[in-house]
């Protein structure tokens, strides 16, 4: 499938080519509104399907093999940490799916730099940060070198 | 190209590649390395780049070792069992022992995962895979990251790394453009760490329409994490190890959650199991590698074409019964929006309920990929308390290149890391990177203004090629003075289908048609200095083009050294067809001599460090 936008929604803002990871959501000099200049480079990820304020991006099966008449829509909502998807068949059947996409706000992960300095003694170990205590566990699992051989088992 | 405006950044550490390796990379860096510059520069926009932009609905390695449900061995057993033997069990340990941190650091920083009900533990999928809601898995992991780096550059395509002008083998810095300035760049760092993307299109894909995008892997993983390293000398290894995946038919929707928790089964187009009718046969190829619990990814790919081969196609999952339960149904259907959103796609526009209908699988073209299920990459120096001599020349991570690190797709021998287990080795990746920084004292590397000018020239090369080109003819895309990056793609999917074991052939190769490939590869790569390009974001397929060439080239080269048949399924050499352990029991590495533009092949032996 590809993406495409509508023309009565769509505003020229550019959320959707600040985000594609494709670099295929361009704004056309002519009618300044979005488009997909690659169609066949569309992996179908929906980022900037999600990303559009207007709801303007939609997506339509490839259509060398996706027959028509089919849609997927999907709504993210940051503030309330949803996603809700509406699949409509061909035939007219239809499916709704709602999840969870994020437990925490927005923005409060706390940066490595924010916990204390590690020990010096620690850089030469291998433990890693917030080790052992984020392993949940005593300590980091090791091995002995002794332990290898060479050739099939 | 005098126009061009070069803009200098200077770091400590510089991140190539905005993913999970390169999340990991920069927020390790950052914790072990307080006052220290770290760069992260990514061709997309980190928020949503890799191979998790679309999300992901499971974890696949988390050892669970809080509730002693694995140890870092049974991980290595099991990686190792699935590569027929060939795996670097001194990496894949080392990631296995950290990655639960990893994991419940993502929880805490807001990852839903979804809990078993009955003893209050994640949800397992599988033995190694736990269940999540992912959509927003990537924006969360590149909070953190942004969180970590001094500074993130977003939309600068990488295209070579600068070596120290002073001091041969060791790494200085790299080179690359803005997407949408056009500004060149040139990263002055003491570290480099790759954690670009493994390699979507370098094989013909099934789809060649407008569909050729939805292939399995990410058409933006553009084989980076391989050309950046290959093009400075860094060996490589186990590049022939292509992957090749069983998945629901066009869409490529994934089928873990199917087989694992849904317990689904395969049967062929007449409704009959199939798998152990190949028993014998695959038993005569492979010896006992096919009594293994589970039974390797690659023999059951074997079974599956063997199957269709017999004319008793197509493939189809089970999935009539299983669909019947409403809760399953449903983890089922999430499956697929949590990460392949384009298989729903597909099932609402055949009509395809698998409540009613058992779907079609399919095997996939080839891909190349040091993070999923092989381990295709950059030879690495392993962790220092018990990696053995051959296998530890310096810093953890470190490739055959000095200051050179990597992690996720870039580092070889590491099979089953996934997203968590990428973001690990970006982590180890990070704490090295920062301990080569602080142990260089006054012995800094420097950049050579010849050679960054010099690339400075190459860079924009497909832009003037168009330029000049497009005055010769009329209009349309048909000139003889260059090709576009599309026509080059394509060409180059060609070749690599037909010659190196694609789908055309049923993967199959043999020495005469990988010498005749290497002979065709030869001449692209000749032609990538007659690509023609219209625009910036033209000129970020011409290099992400170059890149799966050289990339190409050395899948090649590997192929062709490796004289046995490893992993049918993944592909077949004609000439050897069957598993050869008396000789082949190694590592392949290869590496390149640009100046020479040849490549040399050496063998590197298997330490096992885990008994069976």
């Amino acid at each position: 499938m590809s993406t495409f936008v509508y023309m009565t929604s769509c505003d020229g803002c550019g959320h959707c080519v600040d985000i594609c990871p494709s670099d295929i959501m361009h704004i056309d000099p002519t009618t300044r509104r979005a488009y997909n200049i690659e169609p066949n480079f569309c992996w179908e990820c929906y980022s900037c399907v999600k990303a559009c304020p207007q709801n303007a991006i939609d997506v339509r099966g490839y259509a060398d093999f996706a027959p028509m008449g089919h849609s997927v829509r999907v709504l993210r909502e940051e503030e309330k940490g949803t996603i809700s998807w509406k699949i409509k068949f061909r035939d007219g059947r239809e499916k709704n799916f709602v999840s969870p996409i994020r437990t925490t706000p927005w923005g409060s992960i706390k940066g490595p730099a924010e916990y204390d300095d590690p020990n010096t003694q620690e850089y030469a170990t291998q433990q890693l940060a917030h080790e052992p205590d984020a392993l949940k566990i005593d300590s980091l699992p090791t091995i002995s070198r002794n332990q290898f051989v060479e050739g099939p088992l | 190209m005098a126009s061009r405006k070069t803009i200098y950044v200077d770091s400590d550490v510089l991140v190539i590649g905005g993913g999970f390796g390169g999340c990991g990379a920069a927020y390790e860096s950052r914790y072990w390395g307080r006052d220290k510059k770290v760069v992260v520069v990514e061709k997309a926009n980190i928020e949503r780049s890799g191979a998790v932009a679309q999300g992901l609905y499971a974890i696949n390695c988390y050892m669970g070792m809080q509730w002693d449900e694995n140890k870092p061995e049974d991980h290595v057993r099991y990686a190792r069992n699935d590569l027929m033997g060939l795996v670097r069990e001194d990496l894949g340990y080392d990631i296995a022992r950290h990655v639960d941190s990893t994991v419940h650091k993502f929880e805490e920083w807001g990852l839903p995962i979804m809990r078993d009900p009955e003893n209050g533990r994640y949800q397992r999928e599988g033995k190694w895979q736990i269940m999540i809601h992912g959509e927003s898995y990537k924006p969360i992991i590149a909070e953190a990251a942004r969180k970590a780096a001094t500074e993130v550059y977003n939309r600068i395509m990488v295209t070579h790394l600068l070596m120290d002008k002073n001091k041969p083998n060791r790494v200085a810095g790299a080179v690359g453009f803005n997407v949408r300035t056009g500004d060149f760049y040139v990263f002055r760092s003491k570290a480099v760490v790759v954690s670009a993307g493994g390699a979507s299109h370098i094989f013909k894909p099934h789809s060649v329409g407008e569909g050729m995008g939805r292939t399995w892997y990410a058409p933006w993983s553009s084989a980076s994490a391989y050309a950046l390293p290959i093009r400075v000398g860094a060996k490589m290894t186990q590049m022939e190890n292509r992957i090749v995946l069983t998945r629901f038919k066009d869409g490529y929707g994934p089928v873990g959650a199917y087989f694992l928790h849904l317990k689904t089964t395969t049967e062929n187009g007449y409704g009959k199991s199939y798998e152990n009718t190949w028993y014998d046969s695959i038993k005569a190829m492979v010896g006992d590698y096919v009594d293994q619990q589970p039974v390797p990814t690659c023999l059951r790919n074997h079974a599956f074409l063997k199957e269709v081969q017999a004319g008793r196609g197509p493939i189809r999952m089970v999935t009539k019964e299983a669909f019947k339960d409403p809760h399953k149904e449903t983890i089922g259907w999430e499956n697929f929006l949590g990460m392949t959103i384009g298989q729903a796609v597909v099932w609402a526009s055949q009509n395809i309920d698998p409540k009613e209908i058992n779907p079609e699988l399919v095997m996939s073209e080839p891909y190349v990929m040091g993070s999923h299920a092989t381990c295709s990459g950059a030879w690495a120096s392993g962790p220092s308390d018990y990696a053995p001599d051959d296998y530890q020349w310096g810093y953890n991570r470190m490739m055959t290149v000095e200051g050179l690190f990597g992690s996720g797709d870039t580092i070889g021998g590491t099979a089953h890391k996934f997203s968590s287990g990428s973001f690990t080795e970006g982590r180890i990746a990070g704490k090295s990177a920062i301990n080569y920084v602080n142990d260089l004292g006054n012995d800094q590397p420097e950049v050579s203004e010849d050679e960054y000018m010099s690339l400075k020239e190459l860079v924009y090369k497909p832009l003037e090629n168009y330029t000049v080109g497009r005055n010769e003819i009329t209009s349309g895309t048909v000139s003889p003075s260059y090709i576009l990056p599309i026509q080059g793609l394509q060409r180059l999917e060609k070749i690599m289908d037909e010659y190196v074991g694609g789908t055309s052939t049923d993967y199959l190769t043999n020495e005469p048609m990988l010498l005749r490939g290497i002979e065709l590869l030869t001449m692209l790569k000749e032609d990538m200095s007659h690509i023609g390009a219209d625009s910036l974001h033209q000129l970020q397929r011409a290099w992400e083009l170059n890149h799966r060439v050289l990339a190409s080239e050395c899948v090649t080269q590997h192929t062709l050294f490796r004289k046995e048949t490893r992993w049918p399924g993944y592909y077949y050499r004609g000439d050897h067809p069957k598993l050869d352990d008396k000789d082949w029991h190694c590592f392949t590495l290869s590496q390149f001599n640009e100046k020479e533009n040849s490549w040399s092949m050496e063998k590197a032996p298997v330490h096992h460090i885990i008994d069976k």
